[in-house]
């Protein structure tokens, strides 16, 4: 069944929904040599927030929110990401990229203690669907406590001659890109009791968000979904989608999919991937989409897409 | 020494005993006084405020009741610990379910409230209940085998009164009829059965103690279970000894009915017992459990039949026995199951 009640989106200062379509694309400005210098600015912050109906977690969140910002850059931009640990712990931000040693955000490398300061820098490569989480000790904790967050990359068309329309659909801004419907999915849980294993999952940190408030799709225009799995405690998680198939994107590190016409893929704590699918022929209605581990769909990570005709 | 004693408490004159009276008075109120103010300042000037640390309360929920119905799942939960709690959402079988809370809102310090949970349950599996308050804290309550909780209807009322009286009327009975074979057993065939019966007490009693304490480490804490269950104990023996010992060591026809009196109790927890589990739903009473009650009650019968034996009591003291010694566990039925 479900929760009962509602999660105040007010006092926990962030939406499940608007979260979908929440890209943080920092501010850009040119460096000497041309290139596109991409910063962003993340504080570390403890905050108490009510991850489903009535039941509050302590979390450790980057800027406030769980999951983190959903980062976003393009391939080959250099990019710069101010931290500050303004929380109770020492933090860091560790990127899946490619990045020097210096900049891993491990102990001893970008891992900063309370009211400390850090700049991460590196070159957004390779393009894809990636993340970035805390690396301080004790891990699990770290990351079960909320600090995690998506980390795209969209590939530059320039680079990819061959699969140029392709890259440009991917590239967020361009007017191919503006045809999709793009959201950003983390799945996550919380161990609400601190025993090893988790009381609540979702997506997006509030149980049954989009089972209560489903997600609207436009008929005509295609999705696309920059999935990440951070669940701590249990090794696997999922992503299943109910009257429909689609294509898979393993790690969103090719423009070609991985896997093609699947219903169902699986994923481990710190993989993720990018799904495309249509609803173009298909009936308008309700869509289901949950893991296929039956306990986490029934423990809050369940939600429905409302398939819609284009209301121009 | 008598005297110099008596004359210190004693008061010699009419005059001192007015003040002495008010010095008394004066010497309750002072340190009560005292006592008031401790508490006044305590809540006043908060010097515990240096303590708090951030812990969240201390939370404890006690599961008292489950009743499982057509309509689904009911519990009873009594709320114990340093503040009142919120139950957020429940879980059954690791699936968040709709539920409604009565009385809704936090539940103040040993308060109850009922959980509906419109689960449809399986009849002869297992279930397990947690209850996520809104710090996160967990209570989990297991239900072994799901069996509909029985309706409190009439004929219930007439089966349990029959159980009842199987288990706590017949056996007394038919201990009791064993009376004119007793008579020729002889001293040392009477004192094999006596010993029987003692050792069997003796058993039941080591038996029965633990499964208070067990029962009572289950109650919520406000109840302070365990030194309840010594009280209750020390003080019903203590009661019965001063009512049995009243006008001397007791012997014959009134040995016998103290001795009956004694077994009505024991039968009347043992009603209480088979009732109580058929309201909790965990009446898996088997045929050979009731008879197993009803075998060891008979040696209760033979135990008030040894005193009278050297006397021929009228034939109506005993109907009076059994239904003294037997009686209770019918009512004990009906109470528990009502409970």
């Amino acid at each position: 069944m479900i929760t009962v009640g509602d999660v105040d989106n007010e006092r926990n200062g962030f939406d499940p929904s608007a979260m979908l379509t929440d890209w943080e694309t920092g501010t850009v400005s040119e460096l000497p040599d041309g290139r596109t210098l991409r910063t962003f600015e993340v504080t570390a912050e403890d905050k108490e927030i009510e991850i489903a109906p009535g039941i509050m977690f302590p979390a450790w969140t980057y800027n406030g929110r769980v999951p983190g910002p959903a980062l976003r850059a393009t391939e080959g931009e250099r990019l710069k990401i101010v931290f500050r640990n303004y929380g109770s712990h020492p933090h860091s931000m560790h990127f899946h990229g490619i990045h020097a040693a210096r900049m891993d955000g491990v102990p001893g490398a970008g891992l900063i203690g309370p009211g400390e300061e850090f700049v991460y820098e590196f070159d957004a490569k390779p393009f894809g669907c990636h993340l970035y989480h805390c690396h301080a000790l004790p891990l699990k904790r770290h990351i079960h406590k909320g600090m995690y967050g998506a980390f795209v990359i969209d590939p530059d068309p320039a680079r990819h001659p061959e699969h140029e329309t392709v890259a440009r659909s991917r590239q967020l801004g361009t007017p191919e890109n503006a045809g999709w419907q793009e959201f950003v999915m983390v799945m996550n849980a919380f161990d609400t009791n601190f025993d090893g294993e988790n009381e609540v999952y979702a997506v997006n940190t509030v149980a049954h968000a989009y089972a209560k408030q489903p997600i609207r799709l436009e008929r005509e225009r295609p999705v696309r979904i920059y999935l990440v799995n951070v669940v701590e405690f249990d090794p696997i998680n999922s992503f299943h989608l109910h009257g429909n198939f689609f294509n898979y994107f393993d790690q969103g590190t090719t423009l070609t999919p991985t896997l093609q016409t699947v219903d169902l893929i699986t994923q481990c704590q710190a993989e993720r991937g990018i799904l495309e699918f249509a609803f173009k022929e298909h009936e308008p209605g309700l869509y289901m989409f949950h893991p296929h581990q039956s306990e986490f769909t029934e423990l809050g990570w369940v939600g429905m897409f409302d398939v819609v005709e284009a209301v121009s | 020494m008598t005297d110099i004693a008596r004359s210190s408490v004693e008061p010699v004159a009419g005059a001192p005993v007015a003040r002495r009276g008010r010095a008394y008075l004066l010497w309750i109120v002072v340190p009560l006084a005292v006592l008031g103010l401790a508490i006044a300042w305590l809540v006043a000037a908060d010097p515990l405020s240096g303590f708090r640390n951030g812990a969240p309360p201390v939370e404890k929920l006690t599961f008292e009741r489950t009743i499982l119905g057509t309509d689904g799942i009911r519990l009873l939960l009594r709320a114990g610990g340093s503040e009142p709690m919120t139950i957020a959402q429940v879980q059954v079988d690791d699936a968040y379910w709709q539920f409604t809370q009565d009385p809704p809102g936090a539940i103040a310090r040993s308060g109850t409230v009922w959980i509906h949970l419109p689960f449809p349950w399986v009849v002869g599996e297992a279930h397990a209940i947690r209850v996520v308050t809104n710090t996160g804290a967990t209570f989990d309550h297991e239900i072994p085998v799901a069996v509909p909780t029985p309706t409190r209807d009439s004929l219930s009322f007439v089966s349990q009164g029959l159980l009842g009286a199987f288990v706590g009327l017949l056996p007394v009975a038919i201990g009791l009829m064993f009376y004119p074979v007793l008579r020729g057993v002889g001293r040392n065939g009477m004192n094999f059965l006596l010993a029987l019966t003692v050792g069997l007490l003796a058993f039941l009693l080591i038996d029965a103690f633990g499964d208070a304490l067990e029962l009572a480490g289950e109650a919520a804490a406000i109840f302070q279970g365990p030194v309840m269950v010594v009280l209750v104990a020390a003080a019903s023996f203590l009661l019965l000894m001063a009512v049995g010992r009243r006008q001397g060591t007791p012997s014959g026809l009134a040995l016998a009915t103290f001795i009956a009196l004694g077994i009505g109790l024991h039968n009347l927890g043992e009603g209480l017992a088979i009732g109580a589990s058929f309201a909790a739903g965990a009446a898996g009473l088997g045929t050979f459990l009731v008879l197993g009650f009803t075998l060891h009650n008979i040696t209760e019968g033979i135990g008030i039949a040894a005193p009278i034996l050297k006397i021929r009591p009228p034939l109506w003291s005993f109907a009076g026995l059994t239904l003294l010694a037997g009686g209770p566990a019918v009512i004990g039925l009906w109470i528990g199951s009502l409970a």
